[in-house]
């Protein structure tokens, strides 16, 4: 017959309470898959911080929906432009949020968009510029009902 | 059936940086959940919104499964001429939800 003593039950505890805070991290991107999705975006150009300005609020109720905006400091001249936006997410499921591209037309460069966050995290924005550099501003968002990944 | 927003001028002048905001009703559905019995939800999202102006394209977006649902977007061009504004949405089957909206440049 088997004994369940208390030492027994205790690990069994501990052990339910590691798989149950374990679970959720299988669903989000690993730093490597961040930053390869990053590099893949931007053809292996390193950012640097600077010339463009994430503005989202850095306290989020609900993630299922956190408004942002990006501007860029830019003539959005035929010779000198912002191409492409991109909005990173290194908690999420998937890193890639959206990728905006915009021309001289645009006059401004200056995006919106509302965006799902699973989790606490700092949210990255990358402007790619039409002589090849990059830049990169990011910002901390603290969220108090995460996006569902479960039912719900 | 999807119903689409689009919210900007009707009348600018020519030259003018105008805003143009967009907003599509669409689950974008991520793949990630799961049902109340336990099965996968499968993935559902719109992956990309084109804005042509007067048959050019003026703006482009690549949608993943982190946009909110009701995908919103908005963003800037400069009145060029009179001309229409071609919005479409495109899901991951290829099924598109086109919207058109008219600029006239004074």
């Amino acid at each position: 017959m088997k004994v369940i003593d208390r030492r027994h039950i205790l690990a069994g505890a501990v052990a339910s309470i590691g798989a149950v805070t374990l679970l959720p991290l299988r669903a989000i991107a690993t730093p490597e898959s961040m930053s390869a999705a990053m590099s893949n975006a931007l053809g292996g150009v390193t950012p640097k911080p600077g010339r463009i300005k994430l503005d989202i609020s850095p306290l989020a109720e609900n993630g299922n929906s956190v408004p942002l905006t990006v501007t860029v400091e830019s003539p959005m001249t035929a010779a000198d432009h912002v191409k492409s936006i991109y909005l990173f997410s290194p908690e999420n499921p998937l890193p890639d949020i959206a990728r905006f591209h915009i021309g001289p037309r645009a006059g401004r460069a200056q995006v919106k968009t509302s965006i799902r966050l699973a989790t606490s995290q700092r949210v990255h924005a990358v402007a790619m510029m039409s002589d090849g550099s990059a830049w990169a501003d990011s910002a901390e968002v603290i969220v108090t009902l995460s996006a569902c990944i479960d039912a719900g | 059936m999807r119903t689409a927003r689009i919210v900007m001028p009707k009348t600018a002048k020519k030259g003018e940086i105008i805003e143009i905001k967009t907003l599509v009703t669409h689950p974008m559905e991520t793949g990630y959940r799961r049902d109340d019995m336990g099965k996968a939800i499968p993935r559902d999202i719109i992956t990309l919104l084109t804005v042509q102006y007067a048959g050019e394209e003026v703006f482009r977006m690549d949608m993943f499964p982190g946009v909110a649902a009701n995908p919103f977007a908005a963003f800037t061009t400069i009145a060029t001429e009179t001309g229409e504004l071609v919005f479409t949405w495109t899901d991951e089957k290829g099924d598109a939800h086109v919207e058109k909206a008219m600029l006239t440049v004074t």
